[in-house]
């Protein structure tokens, strides 16, 4: 096990390595910075000066030999909008998002074990029917939609809720509640199928013949072998909502990783991209790493491989 | 709460005119009609049948464990130390279910939660039904690993299902049954994957824990040795119904019911052979196989030399990991050996060209153990038996495709009409059969059968091994028929190989070698089979 995760935490500093020179020469063929930097009518003087000064002149080979050197400095380079490292612009953007993440993640998996688990113990229940139903519309709805109409009737009809902006528990209800709704919708349809496999296996006859109430059979001895598939995908949805919930931050101005990711992309702010996708990256290789950790802890079988 | 005096004090449980059906899409069919029995203390009753037979479904009735729906219980009683279980609350039940009547499965890789170690769920047992505290459980937990005589006990409770051997899983098994001191242990298929020498411990072991507890016990099983070896009264199922039920001896010595007297004859080792001399002396080998040996991590097989002759079906026998199967991929040519040579008519196959093994593996067919693992679910039969001819072009012309699986199916028993037909539509036997026809696609001159008829119920086993017979002489085939089930050997080969480790322990006719075994492991091996000669005797 110690032996494959070196190998997973090897391959993932490649992976980034490979992603990071992507990034730093698709960046630069979106074009030249000067054009949104300065002013519409800025003297070729001035815009020259600017290439100049900021090495965009220079011969893309040389330009990235001098990112390589400062990176090994652990400098990654400095935004042209903010004038501030880009690293610093960064790491105050991901707690946000990373927050954000963590709630939604732990209120769609705990639902969704909950409500799957429950669908489960009698497919073709009218339980089972209900949740269906409402989680396939969950898991398809569209969320800038859902968060649109969610502020006309919470913050603008009934004034309950702040429309945006940062803040205590009022504000954290509608952005969390958007990004909660499609996890959970496939979530539930995901514990539901795993948990239909668990529930018939062998294992859970023998549980039921040594007298084990109906509530341990589900949740200790299905669960724990029915959450495996649905680790794998709550993984992927939390590395997706990681990856920059970029429209719920965006509605409701929360200044995550997502938002000024967009953001940079558009004034080609090339070094808070790189940092942004850097850091991104890390976030999104660790939870896959993860990921293989919780695998290895609910089974056994992996940890003795 | 409904209460039945008992006759004698001893009776411990009575099973009154249950019936038992199942709800499906195509209908509901009764799985088990009227069955009456009783289990007294210290008695071991044993439940005989085919696979369908019932056995299965009045114990999951008894354990309180039949999924409804589908199943329904349509009527009858079930008393329990004079307790109606049938009529108690589902929380009531509960609390008899593992503390007074236990039950010990068959596949217990799959039965055992794969994620809690065997301790935790022994020591379930005790946080369910007494309420102890979890040091208490897991000590009394260990102790009862001890008990069943698992190597040091302490250590292997943290152990998990999947780092035991199979029958090490067994006693795990028969610990997490015996925690709360049942009154009756009902034992489903208890041995049925192990190998002959480790299901006689374990049903020594059950018999002890019998004897020592004064429990009844349930042996529900389709071998008939084992009912005869450690029953004390049987009842007979078929389809459901009881068919004959009484003292063990008087059963299978005087069966009175036809359905009893077929499967009676249906037990292998007791075919009288014609002696059909084979005149080895004048015929070369078809495969000589000289001193191979075949390394993976550990040693699979070690120098190990024999001869195949024309026409002639040649057992190997031996226990799990004695390197059985390795060398039926070895002569498949699905493995190559570290060492050693195969000579198939003289010629070393190892030296073969692509073209040379694509000609030599028409020659050399294989039938496996799970006939419904190897038939491929989205094949037809047609598309299955032709298919070595699609792969073999020049072997058979397009046009004669449909008349030759015909003349297959033909030969082994089916009907021309099944080639359209998908492998789920057919039973076991039939598969088999299937498996058979595909086999003989192409002419081969050797078949090699890997626990062919491992998987069949007794009845369709002795079936397949007639069918085997027939066809030998028909095709002047040569057979490899590796087996663990000793009786079946006896019955189908001329000469059988003895192995064990991966070595060859001893060779020779088979009555010579079963007769007057010479090596100490050939004789505990006869000696752990079961058999029903000992109740003649």
């Amino acid at each position: 096990m110690r032996q494959y995760l070196s190998k997973r935490i090897f391959s993932s500093i490649l992976a980034i390595t490979g992603l990071f020179v992507m990034v730093f020469f698709l960046a630069r063929l979106t074009g030249d910075p000067g054009h949104l930097y300065l002013p519409i009518d800025a003297p070729l003087e001035v815009r020259k000066e600017f290439s100049e000064k900021h090495g965009f002149n220079d011969p893309i080979y040389i330009q990235f030999g001098k990112f390589l050197g400062d990176l090994t400095d652990g400098n990654l380079g400095y935004s042209l909008r903010k004038e501030r490292p880009a690293i610093d612009i960064v790491l105050e953007a991901i707690p946000v998002t990373l927050s954000l993440a963590a709630v939604a993640m732990s209120i769609a998996l705990a639902g969704a074990i909950l409500i799957g688990s429950l669908a489960a113990y009698r497919p073709n229940g009218i339980f089972d029917r209900i949740s269906r139903v409402v989680s396939l519309t969950a898991a398809s709805a569209p969320d800038f939609w859902v968060a649109i109409t969610a502020i006309l009737i919470f913050s603008v009809s009934l004034g309950w809720l702040p429309t945006s902006g940062i803040g205590g528990v009022p504000y954290w209800i509608m952005p969390i509640g958007i990004l909660v709704i499609r996890p959970l919708g496939l979530l539930v349809q995901v514990v539901r199928g795993s948990m239909i496999t668990a529930l018939s296996s062998d294992f859970v006859k023998t549980a039921r013949a040594k007298g084990v109430k109906e509530k341990v059979v589900i949740f200790k001895h299905a669960l724990r072998n029915g959450l495996l598939p649905v680790i794998t995908v709550a993984g992927d949805q939390a590395a997706a909502i990681a990856n920059g919930a970029v429209i719920v931050e965006t509605i409701f101005g929360w200044p995550g990783i997502g938002k000024l990711m967009i953001d940079s992309i558009m004034q080609r702010d090339f070094a808070v991209v790189q940092a942004s996708i850097l850091i991104t990256a890390i976030v999104i290789l660790s939870i896959n790493i993860i990921i293989d950790i919780a695998y290895a802890v609910l089974d056994p079988r992996i940890r003795h491989k | 709460m409904v209460t039945k005096v008992s006759d004698a004090k001893k009776l411990l449980l009575n099973v009154n005119n249950l019936s038992v059906s199942f709800d499906t899409a195509e209908g509901s069919f009764d799985a088990v009609k009227s069955v009456n029995f009783d289990l007294n203390k210290g008695e071991t009753l044993a439940i005989i049948g085919e696979s369908g037979s019932g056995k299965s479904v009045t114990a999951s009735v008894i354990m309180g464990i039949l999924a409804c729906p589908p199943g329904r219980i349509k009527s009858g009683e079930v008393f329990l130390n004079d307790l109606d279980i049938l009529k108690l609350s589902d929380t009531d039940r509960r609390k008899l279910m593992g503390s007074k009547v236990a039950i010990i499965f068959q596949d217990t890789l799959s039965h055992l939660n794969p994620v809690f170690s065997v301790g935790s769920q022994i020591a379930e047992c005790f946080k369910v039904h007494k309420n102890l505290s979890k040091k208490e459980s897991w000590n009394r937990a260990v102790k009862l690993l001890e008990r069943v005589r698992i190597p040091n006990p302490l250590k292997r409770a943290k152990d998990f299902p999947h780092q035991f051997s199979g029958g090490q899983r067994q006693r795990v098994m028969i610990a997490m049954a015996l925690a709360l001191e049942p009154d009756i242990i009902i034992a489903d298929e208890p041995t049925t994957a192990l190998d002959v020498t480790i299901q006689a411990k374990i049903l020594e072991l059950l018999g002890e824990l019998r004897d020592e507890r004064n429990m009844g016990l349930i042996l529900i099983t389709h071998d008939l040795a084992i009912a005869a070896e450690i029953s004390d009264k049987v009842i007979v199922l078929n389809e459901g119904k009881i068919v004959e039920k009484g003292i063990t001896r008087d059963v299978f010595i005087n069966p009175n019911h036809a359905y009893t007297k077929k499967l009676m004859n249906s037990i292998p080792g007791k075919i009288t052979k014609k002696k059909r001399k084979i005149s080895k002396k004048f015929s070369d080998p078809i495969l000589e196989i000289k001193n191979i040996s075949k390394f993976y991590d550990t040693i699979a097989c070690d120098d190990v030399s024999f001869n195949l002759f024309p026409n002639e079906v040649l057992g190997i026998v031996g226990e799990s990991g004695s390197g059985k199967t390795t060398i039926s991929n070895l002569i498949l040519r699905l493995a190559s050996p570290s060492n050693g040579k195969i000579l198939y008519h003289g010629q070393n196959i190892l030296n073969f060209n692509k073209k040379d093994l694509f000609n030599f593996r028409r020659k050399v067919q294989v039938v496996f153990q799970d006939p419904y693992a190897s038939l491929n679910p989205t094949m037809n039969i047609y598309d299955i038996i032709s298919e070595p001819w699609v792969i073999h072009s020049d072997f058979l012309d397009k046009k004669s495709h449909k008349s030759k699986v015909t003349d297959l199916l033909i030969s082994v028993g089916l009907h021309p009409d099944d080639a359209i037909k998908f492998p789920h539509q057919f039973s076991g036997g039939q598969r088999q059969r299937i498996a058979i026809a595909r086999a003989l696609a192409l002419n081969p001159e050797i078949i090699i059968c890997d626990e062919a008829v491992s998987a069949l119920d007794v009845s369709i086993q002795a079936q397949i091994i007639k069918l085997l017979l027939n066809l030998r002489n028909k095709f002047s085939l040569s057979y490899i028929f590796i087996a663990h089930d000793l009786p079946v050997v006896k019955d189908l080969a001329d000469r059988v190989i003895v192995m064990k480790s991966g070595k060859i322990i001893e060779q020779g006719e088979v009555d010579n070698v079963f007769n007057f075994p010479k090596e100490k492991y050939t004789k505990d091996l006869l000696k752990a089979s079961p058999s029903i000669e000992k109740l003649f005797s």
